[in-house]
């Protein structure tokens, strides 16, 4: 490097000065930090801080998407109100209560399935075989995907005249007639479940292979060693193992699947039987414009995600390696 | 043959039989799509599993028109712009964040972290507004600022991971030469970073490719939408008369970069999100 001498640069250095040098270069470093954060800081706060505010604060007025400067501060009435011998407001709105519901019921099955599937696709990978590199890109195609694509590609094969799963299972003879995957409030829930399986699956898959790779090979001599079954060898040693890495898969994918928006939107639209919280709130806040409302909404779902983030931080704290 | 040899056969063959149904699943998907979207569309509605002729008449579709097209500039135009301001503020910050200690560096890393896992609708209507006051609504330039919130966090998270591997003695080589941190990030780290780069740029790239909500959300019109919102748009006469070959065509043509590029750049992508998960 032949940059010129800064200030701190040693002259006739004594004892002292080395010190008082020390801690001019840390301090020059810090500064130089807090200079080369700010602009990511104000990034964040631009898009994220700051609309978080005002979504807390149209939550408490009537904001509508046409005018938002003009609202008026009406307190809870989003969430709820009495007025006239009845109640009124969000908590009180049984399509929201039904989109919890949804919400919660496709995150928890879908997760379960896809940390179920990831394992095993784990540890398929994590065997010796021919072609290993092949089929691991392959497993990652619907990764890569994007979710609108994914969504359209199921849409069209689970179509109920002409979806080729329809026409599969009614020349196997598992249907009689063909089951409108999308269109019946007791299928539809189901197709959302079986894509997103589909498609976060190798999410979870590498993950697991990740921690699968790290793990030491001596255990599993001394198991084979004493001719112990490779399934509870499985239940007894590597799951545990791996349990860390996939507390962090789980909720990685609990969190994404909290605010699922995209691939229900396209396949099945505002259906009340798979609505979820995201897609009521956007429903409430662009199509109905009531901003007010929306946001109220977007508040709860907001509450709700930063509860498990905070479990998050908590339980993997070890793992982020925040703390060093 | 013995007994043990059998089994052993039959493990051999029960391993390869369950990575063909994996791969099956995994690739048949996008392999009917591919099929669909080279049908006529007088063979449509007709169920095969391979093609007994080629047909590019719903590429001709779609690629005539003009809205489609301008999509697909507006989708790169947002992807890359976006991949460049995550990686501008990312290596500036994660050098802060992984090469110097200061007090409150526990707390930022704990900001981004908790930034990346903002729900997008919870500052829908926020940034609905913040874009709007900027001009930025139905205009590629809103999107570019919005998908920040979700680029720049992970970027960060992931380059930091990265920044922290690096061995002390080079920096502190620079130190000794009077380089400023400027420097040091440019001159000695940059050339080291690269593959990083490459490996969250290249996921950042995707992200902000596949985004929906916000790019449904933010735009207006036909000229100013990204691609999965012109997919999701794509609509016939009415709800029941979708144009499949069309939409098969549009998800190949808007697939096939990501899966050349998720083939090319495997072992970057898998190692870019164990570390920005399970190292963290």
């Amino acid at each position: 490097m032949s940059i010129p001498a800064t200030e701190g640069a040693p002259q006739a250095v004594r004892p002292r000065q080395a010190g008082y040098r020390g801690t001019k270069v840390r301090r020059q470093r810090v500064r130089a930090a807090w200079t080369f954060l700010t602009p990511m800081l104000f990034a964040l706060a631009l898009v994220a801080g700051w609309p978080l505010l005002r979504t807390f604060y149209f939550s408490f007025t009537d904001a509508s998407l046409s005018d938002t400067t003009s609202a008026l501060f009406i307190g809870f009435e989003n969430y709820l109100v009495y007025d006239d011998g009845a109640w009124y407001g969000l908590l009180t709105d049984p399509i929201w209560w039904r989109s919890v519901w949804n919400t919660l019921f496709f995150s928890v099955v879908s997760v379960s399935l896809e940390v179920v599937f990831g394992i095993i696709v784990a540890l398929l990978l994590n065997a010796e075989f021919k072609g290993r590199m092949l089929v691991r890109a392959a497993v990652l195609i619907p990764w890569a995907i994007p979710t609108i694509v994914s969504a359209k590609m199921w849409a069209w094969m689970l179509n109920d005249q002409f979806g080729i799963i329809n026409h599969l299972l009614m020349a196997l003879g598992i249907i009689d007639s063909p089951i409108p995957w999308t269109a019946s409030a007791t299928y539809s829930m189901w197709a959302v479940i079986m894509v997103d399986v589909w498609k976060t699956i190798p999410f979870v898959a590498l993950l697991v292979l990740a921690a699968l790779q790290m793990l030491p090979k001596d255990c599993y001599e001394a198991a084979e060693v004493d001719g112990i079954h490779p399934v509870k060898v499985f239940f007894r040693v590597t799951l545990p193992l791996i349990t860390p890495a996939l507390l962090v898969a789980v909720i990685f994918r609990l969190l994404d699947a909290l605010r699922v928006f995209d691939v229900i939107y396209v396949l099945t639209s505002n259906s009340t039987s798979t609505m979820t919280m995201s897609i009521y709130a956007r429903q409430q806040l662009v199509e109905f414009q009531d901003v007010g409302y929306g946001s109220a909404a977007s508040t709860l779902l907001f509450l709700i995600i930063a509860l498990v983030t905070v479990l998050y931080l908590y339980l993997g704290r070890r793992q982020l390696g925040v703390d060093q | 043959m013995n007994q043990y040899q059998l089994i052993k056969l039959a493990k051999r063959v029960g391993l390869y039989a369950l990575i063909a149904v994996v791969m099956v699943y995994a690739i048949f998907p996008f392999y009917y799509a591919v099929i669909t979207s080279l049908k006529p569309s007088s063979e449509l509605f007709r169920v095969d599993f391979w093609l007994s002729s080629l047909d590019f008449g719903n590429y001709v579709h779609i690629f005539t028109q003009k809205s489609f097209v301008r999509a697909i500039f507006n989708s790169i135009l947002v992807s890359i712009s976006v991949v460049f301001i995550a990686l501008l503020l990312g290596v500036t910050a994660s050098y802060a964040l992984g090469r110097v200690r200061f007090r409150g560096r526990t707390t930022v890393m704990l900001v981004v972290l908790g930034v990346s896992m903002f729900p997008q609708v919870a500052v829908l209507s926020g940034l609905f507004e913040v874009i709007r006051s900027l001009n930025l609504y139905n205009n590629p330039g809103g999107l570019i600022l919005s998908y920040t919130i979700f680029t720049l966090p992970f970027t960060v998270w992931v380059l930091t991971t990265f920044m922290r591997q690096l061995p002390m003695e080079l920096e502190e080589a620079a130190i000794m030469d009077g380089a400023t941190p400027w420097v040091t990030i440019t001159k000695v780290f940059l050339p080291l970073m690269w593959p990083a780069m490459a490996t969250t740029g290249l996921l950042a790239f995707i992200a902000a490719w596949n985004e929906f909500l916000f790019a449904l959300t933010f735009t207006l019109t036909d000229s100013q939408r990204t691609v999965p919102v012109a997919i999701a748009l794509i609509s016939g006469g009415s709800q029941h008369e979708l144009p499949w070959g069309p939409i098969m065509a549009a998800s190949v043509t808007v697939t096939v970069p990501l899966v050349v590029l998720v083939m090319i750049f495997q072992r970057r992508i898998v190692s870019g999100l164990t570390a920005g998960a399970v190292k963290g």
